[in-house]
């Protein structure tokens, strides 16, 4: 019965490792940009929602609303001002620039926040749980995480089908010389997708604090395990980011049981590698990779 | 240095030389890489007599250049050269660095040959990693070659043998006589640095260098003129692993000191990228500049901490967008000089009775541009 629980567990993990995803994804399939400093940006929600917070004039909730919504404009001016003039030439420049970010918000972070441990305090809500039966129970936190990052996937998925702007998405992602002809605006497309993909990572990046601590470092590892559960979902596409993410966090709770806290995340790593070695475009690929 | 690759035109165009057409030969070597090659043995024999007559301080600091030098070289040969955008090179460090640890203390090799052994293991374990890493493109690859630094990070750190999280002093080096100690690891540290920048040169004079160049600048296009796109980027990763295994072998080797988030730590990708970005991109001048140029940047500005880290990021940033091929880029754009003779050029032939003057090369050949 415990291997039951843990294996819930690592599902639910999967929920988060999927908001961390969702972003990376979407840019990707939009633009063919890789962002490097996606986990970054996450923790930098973190650190947003912490700061508002700190004032002690609003709560968590809208502590976090504020940080999502600014971390939304950010996107987009990050991606208008300078992201879209590193695109189209070659692979380099995007890798380099977006590294860079990396490194200048996590030094930026560890000047203004030290490297000091941090949490967000949601309250009771963190250790409640829901009892299925005698001996199975998940907590309602992990579960709320895996809920918020199925309705996300669902309503970018919604947007991407059904509205205007997601057609000139899909158009963008398709041929952006021949959607430029058509008349889209594709500085202003990359520019929105970028903030779409930013506002998903806040989300993921205030998930996680409330889950755990976290630090100024503490992007990387997430950002590495965004690519994992995109790559083995498959690139371009939104659910397979979520079975990804699923298979990532099953294998690293998985594995920390089986062999020790310390080896969870090598198993979670492992199984990457097997993935990428089997099944390299993953098990829902949409996008031609460039 | 010279001659090696020169073609005679009767050789090389006869048939279809036409009678109006001056005489000239394909060449790479010019009157100025006879200079280079003078001032360059000149400079490194000065290097290695550092030693001899400055402190020991001098020399610990002189290494941490040649460390620079030598990453930056084999993060350039990657990238600059073959399109293979890494931020995981720090595997290969780390690897080298208990490479020394393993075949010194362990399997008690001499300490300055178990510099060659870490980075003959480091190139051993590419050779499997880079075929599963090939199977992701650009930023993708980038990020494959990240997990795999993570990956050989968390064994190391959860192994009790290698000293776990908290490392391991590197014994036989520390044993060895102080003198010896601190002239041995400055030269093999000059070895490496300069090993690498004749590693890249010797790769570049090879056949195989233009096919890496056209690799970069179009893979489709390489391929179906009949490059073998999968053997080069291999031989590439492979020495690039080879070159930064021999580079962690002398940071652990003038530390005396491995530990896991040091030796793997992101850091080494950071300095790397800054200082091809800084230098200049697909030429072996460029990360040569950008190292004496970051390893200035370094010892003026480390007492700040984080602020010493954000500036390079900064100018990474404002770099990679305003002028993508670096300081020497703009060197080339302004001037035409190529300090190493990797580039084919047509020169004129002189008529027997004259002098040769300057043989300036007419026409630049695209393969490095």
């Amino acid at each position: 019965m415990n291997w039951v629980n843990i294996a819930l567990q690592g599902v639910l993990l999967g929920g988060l490792y999927a908001l961390f995803a969702i972003g990376l994804a979407l840019v990707f399939g939009v633009m063919r940009l890789v962002n490097l400093a996606h986990g970054d940006l996450g923790i930098l929600a973190a650190f947003i929602t912490l700061a508002f917070l700190r004032t002690g004039h609003v709560g968590l909730i809208e502590s976090a609303i504020l940080s999502i919504v600014i971390m939304f404009g950010v996107g987009y001016v990050l991606q208008r001002g300078l992201l879209n003039y590193t695109l189209g030439t070659d692979d380099t420049r995007p890798i380099v620039v977006t590294f860079g970010l990396a490194i200048i918000i996590q030094n930026a972070l560890l000047l203004k926040f030290s490297a000091d441990e941090q949490g967000l305090d949601a309250g009771s809500i963190e250790t409640a749980s829901l009892h299925i039966s005698k001996q199975i129970a998940i907590g309602w936190y992990p579960l709320l995480v895996f809920v918020l990052a199925v309705v996300i996937i669902a309503a970018v998925q919604l947007f991407l089908n059904r509205t205007k702007m997601g057609r000139a998405f899909r158009a963008t992602s398709d041929d952006r010389e021949a959607a430029e002809l058509m008349g889209m605006n594709n500085r202003h497309i990359y520019a929105l997708a970028m903030a779409v993909s930013l506002a998903t990572v806040a989300i993921g990046g205030i998930a996680l604090a409330v889950r755990t601590t976290f630090d100024p470092t503490a992007g990387s590892f997430n950002l590495i395990y965004a690519f994992e559960a995109v790559i083995m979902g498959g690139m371009g596409s939104l659910w397979g980011t979520l079975l990804g993410g699923v298979i990532l966090g099953l294998a690293q709770t998985l594995g920390a049981q089986a062999f020790g806290t310390g080896w969870g995340i090598l198993c979670g790593n492992v199984v990457f590698l097997i993935v990428l070695a089997v099944r390299p475009s993953g098990f829902f690929a949409r996008t031609v990779t460039a | 240095m010279s001659a090696g690759g020169d073609v005679t035109a009767s050789e090389a165009v006869s048939v279809g030389a036409r009678r109006e057409l001056p005489a000239f030969r394909v060449s790479r070597s010019t009157r100025l890489h006879l200079v280079v090659l003078i001032v360059s043995v000149g400079i490194v024999v000065l290097l290695a007599s550092v030693p001899i007559w400055a402190q020991e301080s001098v020399t610990n600091t002189l290494i941490i250049l040649f460390e620079l030098v030598a990453l930056a070289q084999m993060w350039n040969l990657l990238g600059g050269f073959a399109g293979l955008i890494s931020v995981g090179q720090q595997a290969y460090i780390g690897i080298g660095g208990y490479g020394l640890w393993f075949f010194g203390d362990e399997l008690h090799v001499h300490p300055f040959l178990a510099v060659l052994c870490a980075a003959a293991l480091a190139a051993v374990v590419a050779v499997p990693i880079a075929p599963l890493l090939f199977r992701l493109r650009g930023g993708y690859f980038a990020i494959g070659t990240w997990v795999f630094a993570v990956i050989v990070m968390i064994i190391v750190s959860n192994i009790q043998s290698t000293g776990g999280g908290s490392g391991k002093t590197v014994i036989s080096a520390a044993l060895l006589p102080r003198t010896e100690r601190i002239y041995g690891t400055y030269w093999v540290g000059l070895v490496v640095a300069v090993g690498s920048i004749l590693l890249v040169y010797l790769l570049l004079r090879w056949k195989r260098g233009l096919a890496l160049t056209s690799i970069r600048d179009n893979t489709l296009a390489a391929e179906s003129s009949g490059v073998n796109v999968f053997t080069s980027k291999l031989i590439v990763y492979v020495v690039a692993a080879f070159g930064c295994g021999a580079m962690g072998a002398v940071v652990a080797m003038n530390l005396l000191r491995i530990q896991p988030a040091a030796s793997f730590s992101i850091n080494w990708t950071a300095y790397a990228i800054f200082i091809v970005v800084i230098g200049g991109f697909g030429s072996i001048e460029g990360p040569i500049l950008g190292a004496v140029i970051y390893f200035a940047l370094q010892q003026t500005l480390a007492q700040y901490g984080s602020t010493y880290f954000l500036l390079p990021g900064v100018l990474a940033v404002v770099m990679a967008t305003k002028l993508p091929r670096g300081l020497w880029g703009l060197v080339n754009s302004r001037w035409d000089i190529h300090l190493f003779p990797v580039r084919r050029g047509l020169v004129l032939e002189k008529p027997a009775a004259q002098p040769p003057k300057a043989e300036a090369p007419m026409t630049a050949e695209q393969a490095t541009s």
